[in-house]
């Protein structure tokens, strides 16, 4: 039985006594979630491209399988569906997509733009049915961590790729040597902008410590939170920064790889 | 001085609607000022509940221009007066009359939740020695003045009504105090996950946005809840290790 009883009767979805522009906000984020989703997915499928010099695109690091030097394993592997399409980043973008897609922050972020759960806070929602991540499907959600530990893992990768990314082979001798170039920036700035965004991600958070009731006697282990808790503080941020600097680095490398783009060596 | 419009809400369970009331306001006058001002001038019986006007006691919580808020830290100053201003009750509690809500649901869930147990004292003399830097996490919680603005804000109160099955954010800050504290030995985790319906919140923080105390409830209070719940209901290789390791 109800315990509580409301007076207030129903209003139609997007009803609110709110004055200001609420639906912005969820409008831009839409666009924005959209615009990566749409880009992102249509460069997964290009397999092409991707790499420019020693510069991997981010979308397709690490490369397990593929044509290009980077390539862990070699070509195509031979047990790959013919009837699926093929490229390198369908083989790793399912982890970082799921870490995002599972991350709290963009969680509350896509329910509120993509799902209207609410549109915005006190603006009536669409549906009248609720059931939140208490029960299937979004119940899953609390698997993050799992990605998380992935994700933690595409970082070493990420890493490895702006080393690679310092060192440029001569055309007319094939000698390699230390450079810099507009890319390695562009990897390095991508590397610092995802770690940011992973360090500070709520799983990591519990796990470094905030399972913990006391901290005292464990010195390192407050500290490792301390510095989670710093990160994630600006979360949100990171979040943003990160996700559009992916999407640049592969516009970066796509375009020096197609002859549009010159990659301009600083050192 | 100046005269402002003020919409308020006139009515109780069985109905309303919105009466117009017009006002002189001067500089530094907060919402809650203003309506005093018409329940002297021309509402004498307009219902209205507050206490302390500093901002402490959260008698005062009601929707302004569509934002729950405290009347008294609400300065004029921020609205807009060239439209009249909104006033009504919280949305998400039984209204008793124009802008005074039945908040005790909250109480009622609240005595339901396990309370305070500490551990063995520290001392002979029968007390704790606790760090402050244990302290620090729950001390953000304790700064609630149970406004309640922020279960109204909550969808899963307000629009879906789930109160039989979710306690709402300031109870799940009340929980994160208690399961947090340095020197508690309860267990709440299964209760927060079965009556408590931590599960109910999408994390949209819509109460983080209003809490007049500026409690990060969403980032500080239930995503570590959800967290220890996932620890102890959902992650595989947790239920695993400890299914090994138990003492049977
Ligand atoms: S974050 Fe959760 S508790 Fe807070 S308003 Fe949103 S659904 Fe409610
Ligand atoms: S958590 Fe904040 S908004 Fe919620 S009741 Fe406490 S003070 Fe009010
Ligand atoms: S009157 Fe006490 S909080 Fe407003």
């Amino acid at each position: 039985m109800a315990e509580i009883h409301l007076t207030d009767p129903h209003h139609k979805f997007g009803h609110t006594y709110r004055r200001d522009i609420w639906w912005a906000r969820p409008l831009i984020i839409f666009i924005c979630l959209s615009v990566f989703l749409v880009y992102v997915t249509w460069a997964a499928f290009q397999g092409n491209h991707y790499t420019f010099g020693p510069y991997l695109s981010p979308l397709y690091s690490p490369e397990v399988f593929g044509d290009s030097p980077h390539s862990w394993f070699g070509a195509k592997p031979g047990w790959w569906p013919a009837v699926l399409p093929w490229s390198p980043a369908l083989l790793v973008l399912w982890a970082p997509g799921l870490f995002r897609l599972t991350c709290y922050y963009y969680r509350g972020t896509y329910y509120r733009s993509f799902w209207a759960d609410p549109p915005s806070c006190t603006v009536t929602e669409p549906r009248k049915k609720y059931r939140g991540e208490n029960s299937f499907p979004l119940i899953i959600q609390n698997i993050h961590r799992y990605f998380l530990y992935i994700a933690l893992f595409f970082l070493i990768f990420l890493l490895y790729d702006v080393w690679k990314a310092l060192w440029f082979t001569r055309p007319d001798t094939g000698e390699r040597s230390f450079g810099i170039g507009v890319g390695t920036l562009v990897l390095a700035t991508n590397v610092v902008l995802l770690g940011g965004y992973t360090l500070g991600c709520h799983s990591l958070r519990h796990l470094a410590g905030g399972f913990l009731d006391r901290f005292s006697g464990a010195p390192i282990r407050r500290s490792t939170y301390r510095c989670v808790s710093c990160f994630n503080r600006k979360h949100m941020l990171w979040a943003w920064m990160s996700l559009f600097w992916v999407m640049f680095s592969d516009i970066y490398i796509r375009l020096c790889s197609m002859g549009i783009w010159h990659d301009w060596q600083i050192i | 001085m100046a005269t402002a419009i003020f919409q308020i809400w006139r009515g109780d369970a069985s109905g309303g609607k919105f009466e117009n009331y017009s006002t002189e306001v001067s500089e530094g006058m907060v919402v809650l000022d203003a309506v005093h001002q018409i329940q002297a001038e021309s509402a004498n019986d307009l219902a209205v509940r507050w206490n302390c006007k500093a901002g402490k006691c959260g008698s005062c919580s009601a929707e302004i221009n569509g934002v729950p808020k405290l009347m008294c830290m609400t300065r004029l100053s921020e609205l807009s007066l060239n439209k009249p201003v909104l006033l009504q009750p919280m949305k998400a509690f039984p209204l008793i009359r124009d802008l005074v809500t039945d908040v005790s649901w909250n109480f009622r869930v609240k005595k339901k939740i396990k309370k305070f147990k500490p551990r063995t004292p520290d001392a002979k003399d029968g007390t704790w020695r606790m760090a402050q830097q244990d302290i620090d996490r729950v001390q953000e919680f304790h700064k609630c003045i149970e406004c309640f603005l922020c279960q109204d804000v909550c969808h899963v109160l307000r629009e879906h009504q789930l109160h039989d099955e979710f306690i709402g954010p300031r109870l799940l800050v009340h929980v994160a105090a208690l399961e947090m504290h340095p020197l508690d030995v309860e267990d709440r985790l299964a209760a927060v996950k079965k009556t408590g319906g931590i599960g109910y919140c999408n994390i949209t923080k819509c109460c983080t946005a209003v809490c007049p105390e500026g409690i990060t409830i969403t980032d500080n209070a239930i995503i570590p809840l959800k967290e220890r719940v996932a620890d102890r209901f959902y992650d595989p290789v947790k239920r695993l290790l400890r299914f090994l390791f138990a003492k049977h």
